[in-house]
């Protein structure tokens, strides 16, 4: 019986301390300290890379109880840049990410499992193409504090593989797994 | 074989650049269309828009030196024709220009917004004048559209010289075919 309280008031407390430990940061793409980038097999040869120029987002950070931070970003998938106009407008197109018709892409997170003192994986829905995937983003924090102008800042890094042709991309080369490498700053609200 | 244009007929000059432009423009359009659906794996992945591109080029020389040739020749006479056939012959006619011209450079826009140049068969290189990303998505789609409004006028056009000949039986046709149309047909 007195377990039960214990947990019975340990859950309240968490309850009501969780919210308030818990703090919203925006991603400062503003200032440009985030960026989505991916890159993909060229043919087995070499690395291409690119970015998707336009993005929103924000996270809540939990500094007591990192499993239990929230993340979500919504990326203007028109913006992606490769470096190369043609290939821009031709991954633009209803053969791969068919931007007109699904102009955005979301990846908003449903549970964070810690695997060290500074790494998780965050797991969650990504949506493309107006297809949703769960995806593992293998995470770890890189550093936080206050900045020189104010502020106060958390920053992390990430990666995660996806298969494109899951959300429906139909060119023969989406079959092919592409790396998401993400780098993601935050200011605190 | 008279170069120049005169008041009955179109000169070789005009004649070639007509029907090897009307011809190219036509190839054009079947080999963008085409192009844009190609697989990756597909051999011609990377030489058909090179051509397409190369032969755009040589079309947007060739459409600059034919407006010139254009202005400083005698327009063939069209005045035995219906005021409405004469209209729209001429809408037709000068509004291929602008369309093509635009056409054209909305290809070149597409191609050089990241900066790169357009290089021609090998043979030299047009430079990007605007380096601009992302333009090349209002670039392409207009591109697009103004291939299909391209094909558009282009048969409005063709039918109605076919019309001239085949239900008129003027020498409209005939204007565009041989240089001194024989004494009416
Ligand atoms: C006679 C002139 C031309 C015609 C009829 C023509 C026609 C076409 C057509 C039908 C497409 C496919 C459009 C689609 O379905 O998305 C296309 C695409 C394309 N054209 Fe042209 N074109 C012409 C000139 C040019 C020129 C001068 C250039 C560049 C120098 C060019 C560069 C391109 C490129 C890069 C594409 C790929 C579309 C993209 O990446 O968005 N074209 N063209
Ligand atoms: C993309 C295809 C075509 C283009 C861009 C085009 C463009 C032009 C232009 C601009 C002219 C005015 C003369 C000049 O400025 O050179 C003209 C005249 C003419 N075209 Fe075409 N043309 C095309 C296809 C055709 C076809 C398929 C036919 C026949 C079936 C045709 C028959 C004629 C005739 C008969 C004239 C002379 C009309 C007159 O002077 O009254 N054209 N064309």
């Amino acid at each position: 019986m007195r377990k039960l309280v214990t947990a019975f008031a340990v859950a309240v407390f968490g309850f009501l301390a969780s919210p308030a430990i818990a703090d919203i940061y925006v991603i400062d793409t503003k200032g440009a300290h985030a960026s989505i980038n991916f890159r993909a097999s060229h043919l087995g040869f070499s690395w291409l890379t690119g970015r998707f120029d336009t993005f929103s987002g924000t996270f809540e950070y939990n500094e007591a109880n990192p499993a239990e931070s929230k993340v979500s970003v919504e990326i203007d998938v028109a913006s992606l840049n490769s470096n190369h106009a043609e290939r821009d407008n031709h991954l633009r197109s209803d053969d791969f990410f068919n931007a007109s018709a699904h102009p955005k892409a979301t990846f908003v997170s449903k549970s964070i499992k810690l695997t060290g003192q500074k790494t998780a994986i965050i797991t969650g829905d990504l949506t493309i193409r107006g297809v949703t995937k769960t995806v593992d983003i293998e995470a770890s924090h890189v550093g936080g504090g206050e900045d020189p102008w104010g502020g106060f800042r958390q920053g992390f890094t990430g990666t995660a593989t996806i298969t494109p042709s899951d959300f429906g991309m139909p060119n023969p080369i989406a079959q092919n797994p592409v790396d998401l490498v993400l780098e993601v700053e935050g200011i605190r609200q | 074989m008279p170069l120049m244009n005169s008041t009955s007929s179109y000169g070789l000059v005009s004649r070639l650049l007509h029907w090897g432009m009307a011809v190219a423009i036509v190839a054009m359009f079947a080999l963008g269309f085409w192009m844009v659906g190609l697989d990756y794996y597909n051999p011609y992945y990377k030489s058909a828009p090179d051509l397409h591109r190369s032969v755009g080029i040589v079309l947007l020389i060739l459409l600059a030196f034919r407006f010139v040739w254009r202005l400083v020749n005698p327009d063939p006479d069209r005045s035995a024709l219906a005021r409405l056939e004469r209209r729209s012959a001429e809408i037709a006619h000068w509004g291929f220009y602008p369309v093509l011209l635009a056409l054209m450079a909305s290809g070149y826009l597409i191609s050089t917004a990241d900066g790169r140049a357009i290089d021609v068969f090998g043979l030299f290189q047009v430079p990007a004048l605007f380096k601009q990303p992302g333009l090349e998505r209002i670039a392409g789609s207009v591109h697009e559209i103004l291939a299909y409004l391209t094909m558009l006028l282009a048969a409005l056009h063709g039918l109605a010289a076919i019309k001239h000949h085949i239900v008129d039986r003027d020498p409209t046709l005939l204007k565009m075919l041989r240089s001194v149309p024989s004494s009416q047909s």
